[in-house]
C-alpha cells in the first residue's frame, strides 16, 4: 500500500478519515507532500508567480490555477457568452438561434449583465420589461452572502454612479456586481423552491475529462415559495443556501432539508414521465459539459490539479435547468448523517479516481482510471478516449469490418451527438 | 342454501350494485346515443346497440366494475349474524372490543385534561384563514405540545400477543399441549405454506426479469426495459383491471405506476371525485376536531423527520384531515372485525339518539398512519387523485393492519406466518434471537404494521406496494420481513442482548426488495 503523504487547508473529517483509511500521513504544507487539498486563498499563492513553487511530478493538488474563470459568476459568464459567440461564428448547429435570437441548445444561463460596467445596457432591458425580478449577486462572496432581489431601478442607483464615472478603473471582485433575470417560476414541489447541487469532477481541462456524481442533492427552501413582491426581502422564501435556511425557524436537522437527486428522479418520472425526465436529466449533463468546454481554453491545464467542482443548478417548472453558479469549494461540512456519509463517499471516490489505489500520483499518467474505480461517478466526457474511439472507428470502417458497437450502458448523452 | 342457489343470490346481488352505480346511468345515457343513430335500424336494434357500446369502451368499463365488486364482495353466503361477517370467531371479536373501549377512553382522557372538545365548530374568520392557507398547513399548526398519539405500534402487538383461544388448553400443565407456537403469537390461524407461497408469488421467481432489478442504468435496455415499456404502454392502453394486475407482478416501471395503480384498485377521478373532495374539505373548515391534533402530530413526529417524505408534508394534512370526514370509509366496517367508535353529543352521554360515530370515518389514527400516504406522494401530484387512491388503498388493505382479527390477510395472521415462516426457514436464527430475549416479532411488527413504509427506501417501498396490489395480498410483507432477518442473519448470531438485535436491525433502507424477496422465496 502507498503510503502517500497529504497537507491540509481543512480540518474537516470528511477529508481527514478518507485520508488516515488509506494510511496515509499528514505533513506540513511546507513539506514535500504528494496530495494538498488547499484552501483558495493558498492557491494564489502556490501558482503565483512570485511564489517560485515548482510542484514535483508525483504530486497533485485540489484546484487549477485560474479556477475563477469557471467559479467567479461573472467571468463564468463573461467565457459562455464568447464561446457561444465562437461557435455562432463558425457556423456551428449548436449556436442554433431561434426567432427572438434566443440559442436554442447553449441557453443554460439566465440574461446576465456585470455591474457597474454593462449598467446601461442592464437598464435597456430592463426597461423592455419593466416587470421583471432580477437577483444582485456580489462577484466575490459565497453561501448567499449579499444577495438580494431587484424589481425597480431605484433599488441600483449606487451602481448608476459607477457607471457613469470613469471607466478606466477595472472594479476589483468586491465591488462588482452580477445582475441576473430572477427565475421566478422555479419547478415547486411540495410548493416549496429548491435547487441542485451537483458535484462535477475535472482531471484535465484538454483534453476534457469530467465526472458527475450520481448522488447530489436538493436544498429545499423551509418556507412556502411566494412569487409575491411583497416576499421579495424574506430570504427564506428564495435564497437555497443552507447556510441561510439554517438560520430559519422551521429548519430541521435530521433531514436539514436535503433531497436525494435520486428521490427527485422517482418523483419527476412517477408524476411527469419518463420522457420528460430522462430530457431533464441529459440537459443537465449538457449544460455540465458546455459549461466546461466554454472554460476549457483558457484554464492553464497544469497536470498537476484536477477540481471537484460544486454546481448550483435549478429547474423552472418547465423542467428546464439553468445554471446558477459554479463552486470550486463545495461545502464538506455534513450538515445531517446521511449528508455525512455522502460526503465521504465523495471525497473517497475522488481520490480513487484522481489517483489509482495503492499508487503514487504520477504527473505523467494518462488519466484514465479502471472503471471500477469510479465509484458513485459517471463518466460525462473524455475527449482523450472519444477521439481514440473515433479514430479506431474509422480504421475499422477503412478495413472493411462491420461496426456494430453494442451500448452497454443507457447513455449519458454520448460526445457523438454534439459533433 | 347450495351452490347454485348462492351463485343466483350473488348475481342479484351484483346486478342491483350495479343498477345503483353511476356506471349504470352512464351506461344507459350512451346506450340511448347509440340507439339514436341514424345508421341503426330498428330491426337490428339490440345489436347495433351492443357493438355501439363495445366500440366505445363501455364493455371494458362494465368488465371492469363487475371486477372489482368480485374482488371486494366474497362470494360466501352471508352468514345470519353481522357479526359473523365482521369477524366469525367469537374470542377474537371480544378481544377486538376491549381494545376499543380502552383507545375510546384514552381519547376522552386526553380530551378532558388537556380540556380540548372532540369536536367544535369554527369561526367564520378562522374558517377564512384556513382556507387561505390550505396548502401550507404545515407552517403554524395548532399547539401540539401537550398532545400524545393515542396508542403506537409496540402497544397493539401487546393486544395481539395477549389473544389465547379460550376453546382450547394449551398449559403444558395440563398434560401437554394442542398446538404448540413458539413465537408471540398464541392464535391457531389456517396458514399458507412456503410452497404454497411460491405457488402464488411465481411471477416473481429468479428466471423472471423484474422491475427494480432488471432495468437498472447498467444493464443493456434491449435484455428487458425496452420490451417492457412497450408492454406496459399497451396494458395502460387496455385499461383492464386484471390485465394491469398481471402486469404489475414483475412490478411497475416507476412512470406508468401512477395509472397502474388506479387501474388495479378501480379509481377513476370524474367531476364527482373532485366535487365530493371539495365537500370533505369544506367539512374540515367548517369543523376542527381532535383527530385533527392526532393527524397533525403524527405527521410532525414521522413524515417531517424523514429524509423521504418531508417535501411532502403539506399534502399530508391535504389528505389524512378530509380522510377522517369522510363516511364513506364506514362502510368496509362490516367486514372489519373493528367497530366504529361512537361519541355522544354534549350532556347526553348513552342516550342512543344523540350518538355520533366518531370521528366520522371512525378510523382513530395511531402513531405512524400518516407514513400510509407518504409513499404514494411519490406517484401523484394531484391532491384529489392522491385522496381517492389512498382511501381505495386503506379500504382494501390497509385497515388490516390494525384490526385484530382472523383473517388470513390482517395482522394477526401476518404476524404468525412471519414468524412460522422464520422457524421453518431459519430455526436456529430464531431459537438464538428467543434465547437472549428477543422475539423476532417485536422487531418485525412495526414494520408489518405500517407496510414498511418508513423504513426502506422511497423507491423500494413503491415497489413492495407493486406486489401488494397485483397479488392483492399483504402476504408478502410478513415473507420480506423473513428476507431481511436471513439476510442480516451472520450478524444477528452474533448479538446476546435485545437492544443488540435492534440495533444490527435499526436501519434498513439499504435493503433492495425484489432480490431479497427472489432469494427468500426461491433459492432453497
Amino acid at each position: 500500500m502507498a503510503r502517500l503523504k497529504y497537507a491540509t487547508d481543512f480540518d474537516k473529517s470528511v477529508l481527514l478519515n478518507n485520508f488516515d483509511t488509506r494510511g496515509w500521513v499528514q505533513v506540513s504544507t511546507d513539506d514535500d507532500w504528494n496530495i494538498y487539498w488547499a484552501g483558495v486563498h493558498n492557491i494564489r499563492n502556490i501558482f503565483s508567480v512570485e511564489c517560485g513553487f515548482r510542484m514535483g511530478d508525483d504530486q497533485v493538488i485540489n484546484h487549477f490555477p485560474n479556477h475563477v474563470e469557471l467559479t467567479r459568476k461573472d467571468l463564468m459568464v463573461k467565457n459562455i457568452k464568447r464561446y457561444r459567440k465562437e461557435l455562432d461564428k463558425e457556423g456551428s448547429p449548436l449556436a442554433e438561434k431561434d426567432e427572438n435570437g434566443r440559442y436554442v441548445h447553449l441557453d443554460f444561463i439566465p440574461l446576465t449583465f456585470m455591474l457597474p460596467a454593462d449598467y446601461n445596457l442592464f437598464v435597456e432591458e430592463f426597461r423592455k420589461n419593466p416587470n421583471t425580478t432580477w437577483i444582485m449577486k456580489p462577484c466575490g462572496k459565497a453561501r448567499g452572502i449579499g444577495i438580494f432581489l431587484v424589481n425597480k431601478l431605484s433599488q441600483l442607483k449606487k451602481w448608476s454612479r459607477d457607471g457613469k464615472g470613469n471607466s478606466f478603473v477595472a472594479p476589483t471582485a468586491k465591488e462588482t456586481y452580477v445582475i441576473s433575470k430572477y427565475i421566478d417560476n422555479p419547478l415547486l414541489i411540495g410548493g416549496k423552491k429548491f435547487d441542485l447541487r451537483l458535484y462535477v469532477l475535472v482531471t484535465s481541462f484538454r483534453p476534457l475529462k469530467c465526472y458527475m456524481y450520481r448522488l447530489g442533492f436538493c436544498r429545499f427552501c423551509t418556507v412556502k415559495y411566494n412569487a409575491n413582491v411583497s416576499e421579495l426581502d424574506n430570504m427564506f422564501v428564495h435564497l437555497t443556501n443552507v447556510s441561510i435556511q439554517k438560520t430559519g425557524e422551521d429548519y430541521n436537522a435530521i433531514h436539514g432539508g436535503k433531497w436525494t437527486v435520486e428521490n427527485l428522479r422517482l418523483y419527476l418520472e412517477g408524476t411527469r414521465g419518463k420522457e420528460v425526465s430522462d430530457k431533464l436529466f441529459d440537459d443537465i449533463n449538457w449544460l455540465t459539459v458546455h459549461s466546461l468546454k466554454a472554460v476549457a481554453g483558457v484554464i492553464s491545464n497544469d497536470r498537476h490539479c484536477f477540481e471537484c467542482y460544486g454546481y448550483d443548478i435549478i429547474i423552472d417548472d418547465n423542467l428546464k435547468p439553468w445554471l446558477i453558479e459554479v463552486n470550486a469549494s463545495p461545502s464538506l461540512t455534513a450538515t445531517t448523517s446521511s449528508d455525512r456519509i455522502m460526503k465521504y463517499n465523495l471525497m473517497s471516490d475522488v481520490c480513487n479516481i484522481v489517483i489509482p489505489p495503492g499508487e503514487f500520483p504520477d504527473v505523467r499518467w494518462n488519466k484514465v482510471p479502471a472503471k471500477e474505480n469510479y465509484g458513485n461517478f459517471d463518466l460525462l466526457v473524455d475527449e482523450e478516449l472519444a477521439q481514440a474511439e473515433l479514430l479506431s472507428q474509422e480504421v475499422k470502417a477503412r478495413a472493411g469490418a462491420s461496426n456494430a458497437t453494442v451500448r452497454g450502458a443507457r447513455d449519458l448523452r454520448k460526445p457523438t451527438t454534439w459533433k | 342454501m347450495n351452490e347454485d342457489q348462492v351463485a343466483e343470490q350473488f348475481i342479484v346481488d351484483l346486478l342491483q350494485f350495479l343498477k345503483s352505480s353511476k356506471l349504470y346511468t352512464d351506461l344507459f345515457n350512451a346506450a340511448q346515443i347509440e340507439a339514436f343513430k341514424p345508421s341503426l335500424r330498428v330491426s337490428e336494434l339490440r345489436k347495433g346497440v351492443q357493438s355501439g357500446l363495445i366500440n366505445g369502451g363501455w364493455d371494458r368499463k362494465l368488465r371492469n366494475a363487475i371486477y372489482h365488486y368480485l374482488h371486494t364482495h366474497p362470494q360466501q353466503p352471508t352468514l345470519p349474524d353481522p357479526e359473523h361477517n365482521k369477524e366469525p370467531l367469537l374470542y377474537i371479536r371480544k378481544a377486538q372490543q376491549t381494545w376499543e373501549k380502552k383507545i375510546l377512553k384514552s381519547l376522552n382522557s386526553m380530551c378532558t385534561e388537556l380540556n380540548i372538545p372532540l369536536a367544535r365548530r369554527r369561526a367564520e374568520r378562522e374558517q377564512k384563514d384556513m382556507a387561505a392557507r390550505w396548502t401550507e398547513l404545515g407552517t403554524d399548526g395548532p399547539d401540539l405540545g401537550q398532545i400524545r398519539p393515542v396508542y403506537a405500534p409496540k402497544d397493539f402487538l401487546e393486544v395481539v400477543a395477549g389473544l389465547q383461544n379460550t376453546n382450547y388448553q394449551n398449559s403444558v400443565s395440563n398434560g401437554g399441549s394442542f398446538y404448540n407456537f413458539w413465537g408471540i403469537i398464541q392464535v391457531p390461524v389456517k396458514l399458507k405454506t412456503i410452497n404454497q407461497l411460491r405457488v402464488q408469488y411465481s411471477e416473481m421467481s429468479i428466471n423472471q426479469c423484474q422491475t427494480g432489478v432488471d432495468d437498472l442504468p447498467d444493464i443493456p435496455s434491449e435484455l428487458f426495459d425496452a420490451d417492457r415499456a412497450k408492454l406496459g404502454n399497451k396494458v395502460l392502453a387496455a385499461n383492464h383491471a386484471p390485465v394491469a394486475r398481471e402486469f404489475s407482478k414483475k412490478g411497475c416501471p416507476d412512470s406508468m405506476r401512477g395509472e397502474m395503480w388506479c387501474q388495479m384498485l378501480g379509481v377513476e377521478v370524474d367531476e364527482v371525485d373532485i366535487l365530493y373532495y371539495e365537500q370533505l374539505k369544506t367539512c374540515v373548515l367548517q369543523h376542527d376536531l381532535l383527530v385533527d391534533n392526532l393527524l397533525y402530530k403524527d405527521v410532525k413526529l414521522t413524515a417531517t423527520n424523514d429524509d423521504h417524505y418531508f417535501v411532502f408534508e403539506d399534502y399530508l394534512y391535504q389528505v389524512l384531515l378530509p380522510f377522517s370526514r369522510d363516511t364513506v370509509i364506514l362502510k368496509h366496517f362490516s367486514h372489519n372485525c373493528a367497530t366504529p367508535p361512537k361519541s355522544y353529543i354534549r350532556g347526553k352521554l348513552g342516550v342512543e339518539e344523540f350518538a355520533v360515530v366518531y370521528p366520522p370515518n371512525g378510523v382513530i389514527p395511531f402513531h405512524g398512519f400518516a407514513m400510509y400516504v407518504a409513499p404514494l406522494c411519490y406517484v401523484y401530484n394531484d391532491v384529489v387523485t392522491l385522496y381517492h387512491v389512498f382511501r381505495q388503498m386503506y379500504i382494501q388493505y390497509f385497515f388490516r393492519l390494525h384490526s385484530v382479527s382472523s383473517d388470513p390477510q390482517g395482522i394477526v395472521a401476518l404476524s404468525l406466518l412471519f414468524e412460522i415462516l422464520l422457524q421453518t426457514n431459519e430455526p436456529e436464527l430464531f431459537f438464538h434471537l428467543k434465547n437472549v430475549g428477543c422475539q423476532p416479532l417485536k422487531i418485525a411488527f412495526k414494520w408489518l404494521m405500517r407496510a414498511f413504509s418508513g423504513f426502506l427506501a422511497s423507491d423500494q417501498v413503491l415497489l413492495l406496494w407493486d406486489r401488494v396490489l397485483s397479488f392483492d395480498s399483504l402476504e408478502i410483507l410478513p415473507v420480506f420481513a423473513v428476507a431481511i432477518f436471513s439476510f442480516r442473519k451472520s450478524n444477528l448470531m452474533k448479538v446476546q442482548t435485545y437492544n443488540a438485535a435492534e440495533a444490527v436491525l435499526a436501519d434498513v433502507t439499504t435493503l433492495q426488495v425484489v432480490p431479497l424477496l427472489q432469494l427468500a422465496l426461491f433459492s432453497k
